[in-house]
C-alpha cells in the first residue's frame, strides 16, 4: 500500500465525478487546441496561397529615374532602356540569413524584339522556376517549352502576331518553334514573347546579364521586410521590394483571430478551472470521514495533500491528452468550414506537450485550495462525523 | 514527573466546546494513569465525555487545559505533525462503525498505517497478512468491507489497529454495532492482544464489557472516577 494507492482507489470509485472533472479539462484543453490549430491551419493555408499568388519579393536595378508607369499605363513614352545586373551574383541571394525560406527565385531578362515589324516585349526565364512561380498559367494551346529553342506566346500577342502553335517564329535571325500559346492572364505577359532565359540573353545580346529576379518567399516566422533588407544588402545596386499588402492584411485578420482565440482560451480555461476547483472541493468534502481517519493513523497533513494532488496529477494526465486528441478532432472538422477549400495544417506534436503541461499546471492549481484545506482538517473534528 | 511503570498519565485535564451558543464542559478537571500492558475500560453513559477523553488520549483533540503523557511524552508540547508521527507509531485506533475505507481490500485497508513508512511492499504485505491471519481472516484478504459481515469488519479494523505493532490500543465502542456473540468474540480478540503486551483501552457502555478488563475508569458528566 502506498499514497499512489489510495489516489488510484479513490478515483475508480468516484468515477461519475472523475469524469465531470476530467471533462472539464477536456473542454478547457480542447478549446485551446482547436483555436490554436485552426490559427495554424489559417496561417498556412494563407501561405499556401500567397505562394500560389506568386512573387512576394521582386528585385530590379537601382534607378535615379521616377516611374511614369501606373496601373498598365505607360505615360513617359515608349522606353526601351533597361538596366541589367550581373548574373554571376545571383546565387548570393542563397546566403543571406533567412535562406531557407526562400522557395522559388525566377531571375528574368527583358528587352524588346521586332517581329513582323512590331516591337514585342521579349522575356527570357527559366521555365521551370516561372511556371512553379505563376501557378495561374495555363496554356490554351501545345505544351509548355522544354527545348532551348521553344518559345511560348502572350494570348494577345499570339493574336496580334497572327501565330499559332507549331509556327515557326524568327527572333533576331534565330528559328524558334512555337510549342505553347498562354491563356489570357490580365497581366504584361499577354503582350510578350517568352523563351528560355539563355536563348532570351542571346536574342537580346545580353549574355550573363539579368532585367529582374522574382522571389517567392515562405512568410511563417519570417519577417518578409527583413528579408528584403538581407537581399538588398547582398545587392547594392538593386532595389528590393517586398510586396507585403497582401501579406500584411491577411497577417493581420490572423493576428486579430489570434487575440480572440486567446481571450476565448483565457475564459474557458477559467471555467475549466472552477469545474475542476468545485468538483475536487465536493470530493474532499465527502471524503471528511476518510480524511479524519487518514490523519488518525498517523498521515501528515502533507501526506493528505499528496493524495488529492496526486489524483489532480493522474487526471490532469488524461484531461491533457484526451483535450489534444479532441481538439484536433474538432479543429479537423472545423477547418474546412472556417476556411474555403482549407487544409488541416497538420497535429503539432510542441501543442502537444504544451496541452498536457497545461492540462496538469490547470489540475494541479485547481486542486491547491482543496488539498489545503483537506490538509488542515481537524482530525477531531473529521473524526465527529465518524 | 510520571512514573515507570504508568503508559499514560493524565493531568488536570479539562476540554471544552461551543455546541451552537452553548459552552459544553466535556472534561472536567480529570487526573488519572493507566499502566503499561493494562486493559482498561472507559465506561459511560452517552453523552459523558468518554470519546471526547479517547480523542485527547490519542493526540487529535487539543484540550484546554491540563497535561497528557503517553510513555512520559507530553503529547500536546508535540507539534501536530509530530503528533501525526507518534499516532503511526505509537498508537492504534478502533473506531466507531469500524471505518474501513470502502474502496480498499481487507489486505489494502491493514496496509494503510504503513502507507507513510518507509517498508518495502513485501515486508508489508508479510505484516499486513499475520495480523489478518491473526483476527481469522486469512481467506478473506481480497475482499472489500462490504463483501464482510459486521464482525468480520471490526476484525479488520483491529488488524489495522495492530498492524504497526503499536503498544497503546483506543478502541471506541468496538462492539457497539455488533451482536452480543460476535461482540463478546471481539472483546477476547482484543483481551488476547492485551495479552500479547498491548495496553488496551476501550470506550463502552456497555457494563458487560467491564467483564475483560482488567479495570474500568468510569465517566460521568465530564468526570472521571477510577
Amino acid at each position: 500500500m502506498k499514497l499512489h494507492n489510495i489516489s488510484l482507489g479513490n478515483i475508480q470509485r468516484r468515477k461519475g465525478k472523475m469524469l465531470f472533472l476530467v471533462l472539464g479539462l477536456v473542454m478547457g484543453i480542447s478549446t485551446v487546441v482547436t483555436l490554436v490549430s485552426i490559427t495554424e491551419s489559417m496561417t498556412w493555408n494563407i501561405e499556401q496561397r500567397l505562394n500560389q499568388f506568386g512573387a512576394n519579393i521582386v528585385m530590379v536595378p537601382k534607378s535615379d529615374r521616377l516611374s511614369l508607369h501606373y496601373g498598365g499605363i505607360n505615360v513617359g513614352g515608349v522606353n526601351y532602356q533597361v538596366r541589367e545586373f550581373d548574373q554571376k551574383k545571383l546565387s548570393d541571394i542563397r546566403t543571406i540569413k533567412n535562406h531557407k525560406n526562400l522557395s522559388i527565385i525566377a531571375p528574368k531578362v527583358l528587352g524588346p524584339v521586332t517581329v513582323k515589324n512590331k516591337t514585342v516585349l521579349l522575356m527570357g526565364v527559366v521555365f521551370e522556376q516561372e511556371l512553379a512561380l505563376k501557378t495561374w498559367w495555363h496554356k490554351s494551346a501545345g505544351r509548355f517549352p522544354e527545348r532551348e529553342n521553344d518559345v511560348m506566346l502572350g494570348s494577345r500577342a499570339a493574336a496580334l502576331l497572327g501565330y499559332k502553335v507549331g509556327d515557326t517564329i524568327r527572333l533576331s535571325d534565330r528559328a524558334f518553334n512555337i510549342a505553347a500559346i498562354l491563356r489570357p492572364t490580365g497581366a504584361s505577359e499577354d503582350d510578350a514573347i517568352m523563351v528560355s532565359l539563355i536563348a532570351g540573353q542571346t536574342v537580346l545580346g545580353k549574355e550573363g546579364k539579368l532585367s529582374m529576379v522574382e522571389i517567392s518567399a515562405f512568410c511563417q516566422g519570417c519577417p518578409i521586410s527583413e528579408m528584403t533588407l538581407q537581399i538588398a544588402e547582398k545587392f547594392p545596386h538593386a532595389k528590393v521590394t517586398a510586396m507585403k499588402q497582401a501579406v500584411m492584411s491577411k497577417m493581420q485578420s490572423i493576428e486579430m483571430f489570434k487575440s480572440f482565440s486567446l481571450g476565448v482560451s483565457i475564459l474557458v480555461i477559467l471555467i475549466g478551472s472552477l469545474l475542476v476547483m468545485v468538483t475536487m472541493m465536493g470530493s474532499v468534502n465527502e471524503r471528511t470521514r476518510e480524511i479524519g481517519i487518514f490523519r488518525a493513523i498517523g498521515f501528515r497533513r502533507g501526506h493528505v495533500m499528496q493524495i488529492i494532488l496526486l489524483e489532480a496529477l493522474l487526471l490532469g494526465i488524461i484531461g491533457g491528452i484526451m483535450g489534444f486528441v479532441t481538439g484536433n478532432l474538432m479543429a479537423c472538422s472545423l477547418i474546412p468550414m472556417v476556411i474555403k477549400d482549407g487544409v488541416f495544417a497538420g497535429i503539432n506534436s510542441t501543442l502537444g506537450i504544451v496541452s498536457l503541461f497545461m492540462a496538469v499546471a490547470l489540475s494541479l492549481l485547481a486542486s491547491l485550495y482543496p488539498a489545503v484545506k483537506a490538509s488542515n482538517m481537524d482530525p477531531s473534528e473529521a473524526l465527529r462525523a465518524l | 514527573m510520571t512514573q515507570a511503570n504508568h503508559l499514560i498519565e493524565v493531568h488536570g485535564l479539562n476540554k471544552a466546546y461551543l455546541n451552537g451558543d452553548t459552552r459544553v464542559e466535556a472534561i472536567k478537571q480529570m487526573d488519572f494513569f493507566i499502566d503499561d500492558e493494562e486493559f482498561i475500560t472507559l465506561m459511560g453513559p452517552s453523552g459523558s465525555g468518554k470519546s471526547t477523553l479517547l480523542s485527547i488520549l490519542g493526540g487529535l483533540n487539543h484540550p484546554n487545559q491540563g497535561k497528557v503523557f503517553i510513555d512520559s511524552l507530553d503529547l500536546y508540547a508535540l507539534t501536530a505533525e509530530q503528533r501525526a508521527d507518534f499516532r503511526s507509531e505509537y498508537i492504534g485506533f478502533v473506531f466507531q462503525s469500524f471505518q474501513l475505507i470502502p474502496y480498499l481490500t481487507v489486505l489494502e485497508n491493514v496496509t494503510l498505517p504503513m502507507a507513510v513508512t518507509g517498508q518495502k511492499k513485501k515486508v508489508k504485505t508479510q505484516m499486513a497478512m499475520t495480523v489478518i491471519d491473526r483476527v481469522g481472516l486469512g481467506t478473506k484478504a481480497l475482499r472489500l468491507p462490504d463483501q464482510l459481515s459486521g464482525g468480520e469488519q471490526e476484525r479488520v479494523a483491529i488488524a489495522r489497529a495492530i498492524v504497526n505493532k503499536p503498544p497503546l490500543i483506543l478502541a471506541d465502542e468496538p462492539t457497539g454495532n455488533l451482536d452480543s456473540k460476535t461482540a463478546k468474540d471481539i472483546m477476547i480478540l482484543l483481551q488476547s492482544l492485551n495479552t500479547d503486551g498491548h495496553t488496551v483501552v476501550v470506550v463502552t457502555h456497555n457494563a458487560d464489557m467491564e467483564a475483560y478488563a482488567s479495570r474500568c475508569i468510569r465517566v460521568q458528566d465530564g468526570k472521571c472516577f477510577v
